[in-house]
């Protein structure tokens, strides 16, 4: 019986298998592709010898994780108690949609105002002045980049983690309680660890896009970040040594590959031998 | 699943309204037709009063699309499936499309502003006899500081930023090419040295910057400066001309030790289309009056002798944009350099952006 | 005490998500050129837009990229899903997921510039349909990461009771699962909409011959520092969306409503 479906239709996935083959993998054999050429178009393994022999390039990627580790971290602390609370409210779809709606104000267009909320006379600075701190200097400090793009994550991370409470069943949190659990106990044993998939999701969402912001970095950060986004979009648009960029993007890639393996879905309840 | 069609043929209806409207839209605008001219362009930099102009003159609707970086243009054009009737790169971007055999040759018995050029601009290294180039502005690398925290006449030159007093109040544009080349003025070398060991140099003596920078920016300098967000920076000077119009506490100045000439030009790519169009365009532009209009609006420093002439007084003699022949006398063009050597420049270049 | 507590929680993360936006929206009435200090209230940035036919084509054209890449991409991504759904073997079906999340993790940059390598080896003039087809490349993935949990859910013997029922491939799609997995549809939609209508990076990469979309119309217009204009236009733009929300929201609301009255009425 389901062979036959099977064979009836196949047809349905022709167009996925399409996107999958010329927008997938064939970028992704270019690039790998691309990242064993030099400058001179000459195949070479000096971009990878260059990437794991320079001090710069370590230091580079060392940084990225550091604060990609650091703004996925702070997402999860807002956003898993936004998504909690809201969740709770009555009319929870249409809040949902007023999280996602400022992301759809362009990403530019929200640095633009942070700028302005930042700078030296800018409101944030006006508020330290008016409680006594005195104006400080914001931008262009490590605080403000994570706080941005913290901002630009949240949203993605709210999303998977609202949509797991949402799978969760009430049964669940009903039997805890009526075994006597405490409200925070039922949420420890029972909702969080329910939610995990979400969580992850979530993770994944924001970790690898965190890696490699690239306009944040110069707009807030001033530069004085500089993650492995920066350096993708300098060697391709700038210094136009592509096969330097492809390396990088290769490394990204094996990256993703990685938090993809440490997040994905193990199913240890089926017990399936390794 | 009834309403789901219901909904998805809502939405294909609501997409062929606004594909309608855009066409629509796009014709109220004129952009569209057969006697256009599809000029690719830095942001901002024409006058559009004078696109409206030369459509009344000559019919020809001007399209304008921006690029953002000599690089993101060159990577357009290069990859083909654009129709680019000119583009504007600077120099060393020339000789490199021109090696590229990206540019069509400009015929100059179809040219008839030729001579109003001043030949300090004309018959430069980049492009030997402007053969596929003419020079639309120039201008130069240099300081700028507001006089509210800088005295006037203390940062003169290059070395100057270097001081301790300046702690976290330089902003640098971001280019490898610009801030490697003031290290190297600084330390008596040519801007366009590519010995390994003068560079390594160069980065050492811009580490030592590195506490007095916060930050390293692109376009936006321009906002943070107008709005005071830092004392001193360094950008180029059509950058400054609109900050200085922006704040009147701004100055600039070209350190006379040395700097950069830049000089961005026009060019028909090969992918041109418009032939007659084009040379209707390029002697449009070479016309005094329209020039003068242009640079007036613009703010940066026009090649063309006699539309300068007509510039007013207060632009002509403003040493910070026109500087005097000593200055000039030291500044230096970038020469293309191979992508090898482009790559030393940027090695040492991002590792002093890490150095923070 | 808590249930005020989680309210101001929620106020505090609504004022911080909001803050950039009204900021804006605040701005695009000021008599000013720049967002530095607010110099009195004005609609003159409201009629420049309106009288700016090439950016409100460009916001046509926008929204059309958007709503139209949305539409396509949700189409193939549910049924690629339905087809991950099927595979039974771990390893085929952990590779494709490997797969279908490149692309919502590649740098932009990147894919822009594969995209746009691609787009010249095929011949594919830069404009309209580059944009397109690149939107709905990397909006698929999206698609597939928010309708997959819900096909996961869908209990396998719901599946064989109606096909033990007799139901055809066709039925078992149209009347089980795809009622069962449309709010997944819908987020993706949604979802697909959104990484649209934000990305600047693809598109600046794969877009020429004149066609130009808001985000990079307004990357090369802020090269000014912004233009009070565009704040007037992200004002429009939110107040619009706004609107669609609520009214995609009352809708879905009356229609639940409906339906559940139609549920007491029959039993």
């Amino acid at each position: 019986m389901m062979t036959l479906t099977k064979r009836k239709t196949w047809f349905y996935f022709i167009p996925y298998g399409l996107w999958l083959g010329l927008f997938v993998i064939a970028p992704l054999a270019l690039i790998f592709y691309q990242s064993f050429f030099n400058l001179d178009h000459h195949f070479t393994f000096s971009n990878y010898a260059n990437y794991f022999q320079s001090l710069t390039y370590l230091k580079m990627t060392l940084n990225s994780v550091w604060y990609a580790l650091l703004i996925t971290v702070f997402t999860g602390l807002i956003s898993y108690p936004t998504a909690y609370f809201l969740h709770g409210l009555k009319h929870r779809q249409f809040w949902l949609l007023l999280v996602i709606l400022p992301t759809w104000i362009n990403i530019l267009l929200k640095a633009y105002a942070f700028i302005g909320i930042f700078s030296q006379a800018g409101i944030a600075n006006q508020f330290l002045s008016f409680i006594g701190i005195g104006p400080q200097q914001i931008l262009f400090t490590n605080a403000s980049f994570v706080f941005v793009a913290t901002y630009i994550q949240i949203p993605f991370m709210i999303l998977p983690i609202y949509n797991a409470l949402d799978d969760l069943s009430p049964a669940f949190i009903n039997a805890s309680q009526d075994l006597g659990a405490s409200g925070w106990q039922t949420f420890q044993r029972v909702i969080f660890p329910l939610t995990l998939p979400g969580v992850k999701a979530g993770v994944q969402a924001v970790f690898i896009p965190s890696l490699s912001l690239f306009m944040l970095t110069r707009l807030i950060g001033g530069n004085k970040v500089i993650t492995l986004g920066t350096a993708i979009e300098e060697h391709f648009l700038t210094t136009m040594n592509w096969g330097m960029g492809s390396t990088i993007g290769v490394v990204l890639i094996v990256a993703m590959v990685i938090v993809m393996l440490l997040t994905g879905d193990q199913k240890p309840k089926g017990g399936t031998p390794r | 699943m009834k309403r789901l069609m219901l909904l998805i043929i809502g939405l294909l209806a609501i997409c062929g309204l606004l594909g309608y409207s855009s066409q629509q839209l796009e014709r109220s605008s004129g952009s569209t037709g057969s006697r256009v001219l599809n000029l690719y362009n830095w942001g901002d930099y024409i006058d559009p009063k004078l696109l409206t102009k030369f459509q009344k003159e000559t019919g020809y609707h001007v399209n304008v699309e921006t690029f953002d970086s000599n690089e993101a243009m060159y990577t357009k054009i290069n990859q083909g499936g654009t129709h680019y009737d000119l583009a504007i790169p600077s120099e060393y971007m020339v000789t490199k499309m021109k090696r590229a055999h990206l540019l069509k040759p400009l015929d100059k018995s179809r040219l008839t502003g030729l001579n109003n050029y001043d030949s300090r601009f004309m018959n430069e290294s980049f492009d030997p006899n402007n053969r596929y180039s003419i020079p639309y502005f120039w201008g130069t690398l240099g300081i700028i500081y507001n006089d509210k925290t800088i005295k006037p006449g203390t940062v003169d030159h290059w070395n100057d930023l270097w001081s301790s007093k300046y702690r976290d109040q330089i902003m640098l544009i971001d280019s490898a090419r610009d801030i490697m080349g003031m290290a190297l003025i600084t330390q008596h070398q040519s801007m366009n040295a590519t010995n390994p060991t003068v560079l390594r140099n160069a980065e050492n003596k811009l580490n030592a910057l590195a506490p007095n920078v916060k930050a390293v920016v692109a376009d936006e300098i321009k906002m943070y400066m107008s709005q005071d967000e830092a004392p001193l920076a360094v950008d180029w000077s059509g950058e400054a001309a609109e900050m200085l119009a922006n704040n009147h506490h701004l100055h600039y100045v070209v350190p006379s030790e040395g700097s950069n000439l830049w000089i961005d030009n026009l060019v028909i790519p090969k992918t041109a289309q418009h032939e007659n169009a084009i040379y209707a365009f390029l002697n449009f532009m070479s016309k005094p009056e329209n020039t003068a209009q242009n640079a007036e609006y613009i703010g940066y420093a026009t090649p063309n002798r006699k539309a300068k002439a007509l510039l007013p007084k207060s632009v002509r003699a403003d040493r910070q944009f026109y500087p005097d022949n000593t200055t000039l006398d030291h500044l230096q063009i970038y020469k293309d350099l191979s992508p090898a050597k482009v790559q030393l420049y940027n090695d040492r270049y991002l590792e002093f952006k890490m150095h923070h | 005490m808590s249930k005020r507590l989680s309210n101001a929680f929620l106020i505090l993360v609504f004022i911080i998500l909001y803050a950039p936006i009204v900021f804006l929206i605040v701005y695009s009435f000021s008599a000013g050129d720049t967002m530095t200090a607010f110099h009195g209230f004005t609609w003159q940035h409201y009629r420049d837009l309106f009288n700016d036919s090439r950016m409100l084509a460009i916001v046509a054209n926008t929204l059309l990229v958007a709503l139209l890449s949305a539409l396509i991409a949700t189409l193939v991504g549910t049924l690629g899903s339905l087809g991950i759904n099927r595979t039974t073997s771990r390893v085929t079906k952990e590779s494709l997921l490997a797969l279908n999340n490149v692309l919502m993790v590649s740098p932009d940059v990147i894919i822009g510039a594969s995209f746009l390598i691609f787009f010249t080896m095929l011949k594919i003039p830069l404009g309209f349909v580059s944009v397109l087809l690149s939107h709905i490349a990397f909006e698929i993935p999206i698609v597939v990461l928010m309708v997959l949990p819900r096909l996961r859910e869908m209990s396998s013997s719901m599946l064989d009771a109606a096909q033990d029922l007799g139901a055809t491939t066709r039925q078992l799609l149209s009347h089980v699962i795809i009622p069962f997995i449309s709010p997944g549809i819908f987020a993706g939609f949604f979802m697909a909409l959104t990484y649209s209508l934000d990305d600047f990076a693809v598109t600046f990469f794969v877009t020429g011959n004149g066609f130009s979309t808001m985000s990079v119309e307004i990357y090369s217009r802020a090269r000014q520092g912004i233009n009070l204009e565009i704040n007037a236009l992200s004002g429009v733009m939110f107040l619009f969306s706004l609107l669609l929300v609520a009214g995609y929201y009352w809708i879905e609301q009356a229609s639940s409503r409906r339906k559940q009255r139609k549920r007491r009425m029959a039993s």
